[in-house]
């Protein structure tokens, strides 16, 4: 008999870096000290738009221990990068205030930060707006909204049907702009050694790193290793690549020495992207029935000058209602603010926010049960696109969340329930997010002893990645996940994608079990092994090529309950319970733990997060931790997530949807529903900080 | 952060003679806003002088039955003192209600008292304010100020003191015990902390080179209740929008004593004489409550989006008294 715990698709397998994480002997991209590195700090703008005419730097250079000052003036220069936040030191232009317009090179941290301090720069000034309203004079319709969705989409005639409808809803909502914050600051350690450069980078996907600085430094790819190792969360700010990886390869190849940077804290803010404010009108028509006619979405939201980002907040309302009339637009415009970009389910998360708030309108107008409603408009098919769906599970998470959570004893009425000087109400939203996957390489080796090996370079930005490829490796070899060493985590690995929506289990888990899949049938065949052992590759490019003719979405529902103390307004979330359908749960230990963090980060959305901007100097006025309230445990009482098994075969070997993202996407809905049944006051902008629910309180 | 000295005095008169020996010497508490300030740029000391190991942290009944606290007592150990948590539980509550455990169990009594408003522009080195380099002006006045001041602020100035500690400190009468290269000298705490009139880069009335050794309570009003209230953004680790440290005996019905100072309002803890005025020997009813805190809130002068402020402290305070009015009633009950 073996007392080995059974392995079971979706067994509770323990992260492999736990105990190097919790002992502190895991290296992040800081971690490292090469023998005779450089420090280099960043000097930000202190303007929000303009131009760097002067900048004296002898003082910083006299400062002991500065090695050297890099502006537009000496930087090398940059061939133009795929992403234009990268030109760094290229040119005079202040596009926002914090683009880095110096880095200050030095024998020690401290040297370099005093230096910084004692360069002197000269600005002229350009007017300059920062501030979103719905009216915005720049607003235009773009192309397209983040992931390449059509920034417009009309079905029927959402005008008409929405002055016929019985029950209508009209409604406008605002969301606030946001910072990932993840645990670790970016930070990047570069070498340049015999024409190769070599880069440690925070990033959430190496393979993407090594194609901006090949491109950025003219460098043919092979002559680049980027490593991310270890990475302490990104939700998102990491999937592109960021200035610290640009600058300190930069300054390597400046000096000639190792360089390291990290960005601190209050610079984050304002070079790592941040989820854009958006306006958003959502009109509903409906009979008396519930039955939706008519679903109007439209996203106002903002970019800045450098790059186009439109956050795609109208395309879920592409996906979650039936509706004969529907009309989903995003328009945009430029502001002089630091360049938007993903943070964890960029559209989903803002755009959930304001449909399945104005569902619960729809439901309060007509005195119908809000879980009752969505369940009335559930679609055939994918509404926007007529196509099936692979597998929808949107009415059983509902189903399942309303028993659990003990839905059906409430009572609808707001504003009718107290405990002590708490006023109690519960809320529930949905949730909904795409099926990605992109094509990735990975390679199965069986050593002459038996050893077995993964190589595949993703990223673990703290999701358990390794672990779970070694279970999905093991599932394929038929041996135990331990017996399956697993090396990711740099570009000297068979090329992957990034960790990023939702997709990365998906995409390097196809490719690793199709390895791994290979393998097994050779090993089948090879005995005894050959000296070198056996090798497979494999390549998804094929299978992740193909469109797929079904819509692929994971579904969810979220329950809050929550208490507003009805002398100051201070809401608390008591429970949080989401229940979702993500095709087959590949390990519930880390599954979970990526569930109830989405959904920790969506009662920061609700409730504390706001970067705030400061209209009289143009920058983000919450940069620190202390300023931006991310939630603390006191916030998270009582989390559940659950999920329901589902058998989807049009997905990939594994039957797996991403799990990332979808614990934030309904969250803020669920909350600020909770928050309207208790006070009865309907709140449209987050966050729901006292202050704003003060006027409704007796 | 640039270099600095720092030494270890290994007595109270040493860190004095230190600190006073010349410009830029600063004394070092638990560090935990100190140090912060020195990373941001805000302050660049010359010299450290560390009196966390001075033996200042122990907290003693003195003669007439008060408390005296050493500078150096952390705030967790003076949170859970029994002689705290038993004769004067609003210190206990408004000391947990601050910071996180980890902060707590660095930070002195001296240091929270000295620690510097959590204003952004304060804290920002690329920003004018008037408290980090006079005269350069106060951007807070028009920019972000939703967590700033409603009363006693000026033209120059409209940050809060961050402390929670120090607003049950004044509702208790506390006085705080100084000892500088003149000698010693005590302040009451109520008037320790300054409003910031034209010079808001003066915190306090401490002196250069003055060393707060100790936190001297009176002792207990007799019968009285007491509570530590604070409103937040979040459930913990969150400066206080707000907050009300409130002293309160009924007998009879009517208010025999009250203390009551509000924090998060003002450049300093505020005690609301003018409320304790209106309650002594009034009927302790909420329509005297309401109207005394009316009262002392008539002087507010909010700015344009702190406005809640106001509102916010009359409810707290007018539901901090309530409670403790309960309370006494319910002791007068049993015991009566």
């Amino acid at each position: 008999m073996t007392t080995r715990a059974p392995q079971f698709p979706g067994a509770p397998v323990v992260r492999r870096e736990a105990r190097d994480k919790v002992t502190g002997t895991a290296r992040y991209a800081a971690d490292l000290a090469p023998a005779g590195c450089l420090y280099a700090w960043t000097v930000p703008a202190t303007v929000a738009a303009g131009r760097v005419t002067a900048v004296r730097a002898v003082d910083a250079l006299a400062v002991p221990g500065v090695h050297s000052v890099l502006t537009h003036d000496n930087a090398p220069e940059l061939q133009e990068p795929d992403d234009p936040i990268l030109a760094v030191l290229q040119d005079d232009r202040v596009p926002h205030h914090g683009w880095p317009i110096a880095l200050v090179i030095a024998e020690s941290l401290e040297a370099a930060r005093t230096g910084a301090g004692e360069l002197h720069v000269e600005y002229e000034r350009d007017p300059y707006d920062v501030t979103l309203t719905d009216d915005h004079p720049g607003l235009y319709t773009p192309e397209e909204a983040n992931g390449g969705h059509p920034a417009v989409r009309v079905r029927g005639d959402v005008e008409r049907a929405l002055a016929g409808a019985s029950v209508q809803v009209d409604a406008t909502y605002r969301t606030v702009a946001l910072h990932n914050h993840p645990m670790e600051p970016h930070a990047a350690t570069a070498v340049w050694a015999d024409g190769h450069l070599t880069v440690h980078d925070s990033s959430q996907g190496s393979s993407r790193v090594r194609e901006s600085l090949a491109r950025a430094f003219g460098l043919d790819p092979d002559r680049i290793t980027v490593v991310s190792e270890h990475v302490g969360g990104g939700f998102g700010s990491k999937g592109t690549t960021r200035p610290q990886a640009v600058l300190a390869a930069m300054a390597a190849r400046h000096t000639g020495r190792p360089v390291k940077m990290v960005f601190p804290r209050p610079q984050l803010a304002e070079v790592v992207g941040h989820r854009a404010p958006t306006i958003q009108r959502v009109r509903l028509g409906a009979d008396l029935d519930g039955v939706l006619t008519a679903v109007s979405h439209e996203i106002v939201t903002q970019t800045s000058t450098v790059k186009e980002f439109v956050e795609q907040a109208a395309v879920p309302a592409r996906v979650m209602y039936a509706s004969p009339h529907s009309r989903t637009v995003h328009r945009v415009t430029a502001l002089d603010v630091p360049s938007p970009s993903w943070m964890r389910a960029p559209g989903e998360a803002s755009g959930m926010y304001a449909l399945e708030s104005a569902m619960d309108e729809l439901a309060s107008a007509l005195g119908l049960d809000p879980v009752e409603l969505r369940l009335r408009n559930e679609p055939e098919t994918e509404p926007d696109s007529g196509r099936p769906f692979s597998s929808r599970g949107l009415a059983a998470c509902l189903r399942d969340g309303a028993a659990r959570f003990g839905w059906h004893d409430r009572d609808p009425r707001p504003a009718a329930r107290q405990e002590g000087r708490w006023l109690m109400g519960t809320g529930v939203a949905s949730a909904t997010y795409p099926v990605l996957v992109s094509r990735s390489t990975a390679s199965a080796h069986a050593a002459r002893d038996g050893a077995l090996r993964i190589a595949v370079n993703a990223t673990d930005i703290g999701t358990g990645a390794r672990t779970v490829l070694a279970q999905i490796a093991a599932e394929a070899l038929g041996v135990d996940p331990e017996a399956v060493r697993v090396d990711i985590g740099s570009t000297d690995l068979p090329v992957a994608p990034l960790a990023g929506g939702s997709s990365g289990t998906a995409s390097w888990g196809w490719a690793v079990h199709k390895a791994a899949t290979a393998l097994a049938a050779r090993l089948a065949e090879h005995r005894p092994l050959p000296a070198d052992g056996i090798t497979t590759t494999a390549d998804t490019e094929e299978e992740t090529g193909e469109e797929s003719p079904y819509a692929r979405h994971a579904f969810g529902a979220h329950f809050a309950e929550t208490a507003v103390d009805a002398v100051t307004g201070e809401v608390r979330v008591r429970r949080l319970l989401g229940v979702y359908a993500a095709g087959r749960i590949l390990n519930a230990r880390t599954a979970r733990s990526q569930f109830t963090g989405g959904m920790v980060m969506g009662i920061g959305m609700a409730l504390t997060e706001d970067c705030g901007i400061d209209p009289d100097f143009g920058d983000f006025t919450a940069r620190d931790l202390a300023s931006y309230h991310v939630p603390v445990c006191a916030d998270t009482a009582d989390i559940q997530a659950h999920w329901i098994e589902e058998d989807d075969r049009h997905l990939n070997p594994m039957g797996s949807k991403g799990i990332g993202e979808i614990g934030i996407v309904g969250t803020a809905a669920a909350i600020g529903n909770a928050v309207r049944h208790a006070t009865g006051a309907r709140l449209r902008e987050l966050p729901l900080t006292p202050d704003t629910l003060l006027p409704y309180l007796l | 952060m640039k270099p600095f000295g720092y030494v270890r005095p290994a007595s109270t008169d040493e860190a004095v003679r230190l600190c006073a020996a010349g410009p830029g010497a600063r004394f070092l508490g638990g560090g935990t806003n100190l140090v912060d300030l020195m990373k941001l740029g805000v302050e660049a000391p010359r010299v450290l002088v560390d009196v966390a190991g001075l033996p200042l942290d122990r907290v003693t009944r003195t003669a007439d039955g008060g408390l005296s606290i050493g500078a150096t007592a952390r705030n967790s150990d003076l949170a859970a003192h029994p002689d705290v948590t038993r004769s004067y539980p609003v210190l206990s509550q408004a000391l947990l209600a601050g910071a996180s455990g980890q902060l707590r169990n660095s930070a002195t009594t001296g240091g929270n008292l000295l620690q510097r408003t959590r204003c952004r522009y304060f804290q920002d080195v690329s920003k004018p304010c008037n408290k980090r380099l006079p005269g350069s002006g106060c951007p807070a006045r028009e920019g972000t100020h939703r967590d700033l001041a409603i009363l006693g602020h000026s033209p120059e100035c409209v940050a809060t003191h961050p402390s929670d500690m120090a607003v049950a400190l004044a509702a208790l009468d506390a006085t705080v015990v100084l000892l500088g290269p003149e000698g010693e000298r005590t302040v009451p705490l109520t008037g320790f902390h300054r409003l910031p009139g034209e010079n808001p880069d003066q915190d306090t009335v401490i002196r250069p080179g003055e060393l707060i050794t100790e936190v001297v309570l009176p002792p207990p009003a007799p019968g009285a209740a007491s509570r530590y209230r604070k409103a937040r953004d979040r459930a913990s680790f969150a400066f206080a929008l707000v907050s009300v440290a409130a002293t309160l005996r009924v007998e009879a019905g009517r208010v025999e004593h009250a203390t009551l100072a509000f924090g998060g309002v003002a450049h300093r803890p505020w005690r609301a004489r003018r409320a304790e005025a209106e309650l002594r020997g009034a009927p302790a009813t909420p329509a005297v409550f309401q109207h005394a805190l009316i009262a002392e809130l008539a002087e507010a002068r909010p700015l344009r989006d702190n406005v809640f402020k106001v509102d916010l402290t009359r409810r707290l305070a007018l539901d901090v008294l309530g409670e403790l009015t309960a309370r006494q009633s319910a002791l007068s009950a049993r015991t009566g």
